[in-house]
């Protein structure tokens, strides 16, 4: 991995919230980076700060948030140096979002055309008939079918996945370099999320996009995702490519994974219960002082609990914060 | 294309929620009823207007001779103290009254939806900052500012005083719509579709205007109504104390107040005050029932029943009856 190939470039970064009961440290020092027309997965339980990763990249935490540390270049540019209205030129334009709720993220009195026009007339200077054209060829691009019908329609006439068809044209608008999607399918049912991959892919492909996909659901990792970073309490525990990161003949792994890979149901095996991580995520204002995963691991040792773990690479693009992550040397002891 | 095709398009019309409101409104009988009312009142003042303009009808025209005379067909309303034609003195009245509720209700709208909606959308500090100055103003006693402030202003022209009137009773009135306004758009900006127009680089003011606003329109026009019948109230209470629009212009609570001076006039000439009073009753009446017609329409949980479906539940109802008929009958054959 070059540096001047990444599109995205994230590092330590830190976002914290200060409340009145103490200071959340939601993002604890993540480095990520992302190059052109590749996909970059962020799985991790509720609270693991991968939405508030991407919220910082579009700089849209608000009081009493705030990013404290670290540096987001994007496309060479220092997207923290940004000022508010530089900043607004690039959300929607080179960087935009998708959200988890295609039920609730589009405005329920206004025509899907006019919104979906909007960001082109802002970015774009389009005028208003241009925009309305613009938007039925999107939607015909997501696969909704008869487009000029859609336009003329309201938010609540849509299905959910329509809806998220149409945030993702509304994404897709100005032809950005990076797009975020959050949780883009958890409110979808199975077979439209199927749909909804596919056609990420295919769009993918086509600009050469690059995309942030966050997500919990290590099945849709293993389907869209490139490079995969597993996230713990605002922190990166594992990166690598996904082969690796799934692929059995790997020797090393982070046992909070393994943990997640092991509560997911198999097809083939007939088990009594499924396998669970005990415990649960320690809370933000209370963590651990040495491996946060430490009071949750079966392998934990009295170093773990004393000491913190850095990222080490064990094997060629392969990093692990963990201080035991052979897993033979792991099941052995 | 199939037969089952053109049916579920037939069926699939596209109904915006404006239309959908429309559509509930039309069918709520006591509302249109009230609508009517209202447009017919608003028709013959505006022609009464049109006619005193046309013909240069002078409203202060005095004829002695022609005193307290009761309703005819030349007076359809009688006459005044000073033989003036009453019928085209109430409704001069009512063109005053309905000038007074729509521009202090549209001065109370523009003001009330611009304040809260800022109060609402930034929060913090500017809105604890602007919300304590709306309760400063809502907690200004209203009658007596309005008489201070008339009064101050007493040998201004008739017309100014009129605008005075609009602006005292715009000035005042916001505060309750900039409350609702500022609750909505706080509950609308923590809302998914904001954070997206957010990350999509929309600015803050597009955000209000096209995003939130839109959003709380149907609760500011059914307010709206509200405020207009209360404005159009107050305006005559005002002018039956005397503190409105002065002499030659009629108002409809200076009608009223001129005849309640004394009970002779009162009980002898029951038209001056029975014709006024009924004008103020019934536009007061139908904005009113507007009001409540559009609320209900609004509210997407009420319900509507069309004439169709009354008359379904009708023959339903018959049906069920033949039915516990028979079967009494075969019970009694039995």
């Amino acid at each position: 991995m070059k540096t001047n190939e990444n599109l995205l470039e994230i590092r330590n970064l830190h976002t914290y919230f200060f409340t009145n009961k103490g200071t959340i440290k939601a993002v604890n020092g993540v480095d990520m980076e992302i190059q052109r027309g590749r996909t970059l997965g962020v799985v991790g339980e509720s609270g693991s700060g991968k939405s508030i990763t991407s919220f910082s990249i579009l700089r849209l935490i608000e009081d009493p948030g705030d990013i404290v540390d670290g540096s987001i270049m994007f496309d060479g540019q220092e997207l923290l140096d940004y000022t508010e209205d530089e900043m607004r030129a690039i959300r929607g334009n080179e960087i935009s979002m998708i959200f988890q709720e295609p039920m609730t993220s589009l405005n329920p009195v206004l025509k899907i055309g006019e919104q979906l026009g909007e960001p082109l007339i802002l970015h774009q200077g389009m005028d208003k008939k241009e925009a309305w054209a613009r938007s039925i060829e999107l939607l015909r691009e997501v696969k909704i079918p008869e487009p000029e019908g859609v336009v003329h329609n309201y938010p609540h006439q849509l299905s959910g996945g329509m809806r998220q068809r149409v945030m993702i044209a509304m994404a897709l608008a100005c032809e950005p370099k990076l797009l975020i999607a959050d949780e883009p399918t958890t409110a979808l049912d199975v077979t439209i999320q199927a749909q909804i991959f596919n056609l990420m892919n295919d769009l993918k492909k086509k600009h050469n996009t690059a995309i942030l996909f966050i997500t919990h659901d290590l099945g849709a990792i293993a389907e869209l995702a490139d490079d995969v970073v597993v996230m713990y309490t605002g922190e990166a525990v594992e990166k690598a490519p996904v082969e690796i990161l799934f692929s059995k003949i790997s020797k090393f792994s982070h046992p909070y994974k393994e943990g997640l890979l092991k509560s997911i149901p198999k097809l083939n095996e007939e088990v009594e219960y499924l396998d669970q991580i005990d415990g649960s995520v320690p809370h933000p204002l209370n963590l651990p002082i040495g491996c946060r995963f430490a009071p949750r691991c079966k392998f934990a040792t009295q170093k773990c609990i004393d000491e913190k773990p850095n990222l080490v690479e064990v094997e060629p693009n392969h990093l692990i914060r963990c201080f035991y992550p052979n897993k033979e040397q792991r099941d052995g002891k | 294309m199939s037969n089952n095709d053109k049916l579920s398009k037939e069926h699939e019309k596209i109904i915006s929620p404006t239309r959908q409101i429309m559509e509930k409104f039309k069918h709520n009988k006591l509302a249109m009823a009230g609508f009517i009312s209202f447009g017919l009142l608003l028709l013959v003042i505006v022609g009464a207007q049109a006619y005193i303009h046309l013909t240069n009808y002078d409203l202060a025209n005095v004829d002695i001779s022609q005193k307290y005379m009761k309703p005819s067909m030349q007076h359809l309303f009688g006459t005044d103290a000073q033989g003036r034609d009453l019928f085209l003195r109430v409704l001069a009245g009512g063109w005053i009254s309905i000038q007074v509720g729509l521009l202090s209700t549209i001065l109370s709208i523009v003001l009330g939806v611009s304040i809260g909606a800022t109060a609402g959308f930034f929060g913090g500090k500017i809105d604890t900052l602007i919300m304590r100055g709306t309760e400063i103003v809502s907690s200004f006693p209203f009658l007596a500012i309005a008489m201070t402030i008339s009064a101050i202003f007493m040998d201004l022209d008739a017309q100014l005083r009129l605008y005075l009137i609009i602006f005292i009773l715009g000035f005042l009135r916001w505060t309750g719509l900039a409350r609702m306004v500022r609750g909505q758009i706080l509950s609308l900006r923590e809302q998914e579709f904001i954070v997206a127009t957010r990350a999509l680089g929309i600015s803050s003011f597009n955000q209000i205007t096209k995003h939130l606003i839109p959003n709380v329109l149907t609760y500011v026009i059914v307010s709206g109504t509200l405020t207009f019948a209360g404005a159009i109230l107050t305006e005559s209470s005002l002018s039956y104390l005397g503190l409105s629009v002065t002499e030659p212009i009629p108002t409809w609570g200076r009608l009223i107040s001129l005849s309640a001076k004394n009970a002779i006039v009162m009980t002898n000439y029951w038209w001056t005050w029975i014709f006024p009073g009924l004008a103020l009753f019934i536009l007061i009446m139908s904005i009113n029932v507007i009001g409540e017609g559009l609320r209900d329409a609004v509210d997407p949980k009420s319900q509507y029943v069309t004439k169709e479906q009354r008359i379904r539940l009708k023959e339903k109802r018959k049906r069920e009856k033949e039915r516990q008929k028979r079967r009494k009958l075969a019970k009694a054959a039995m």
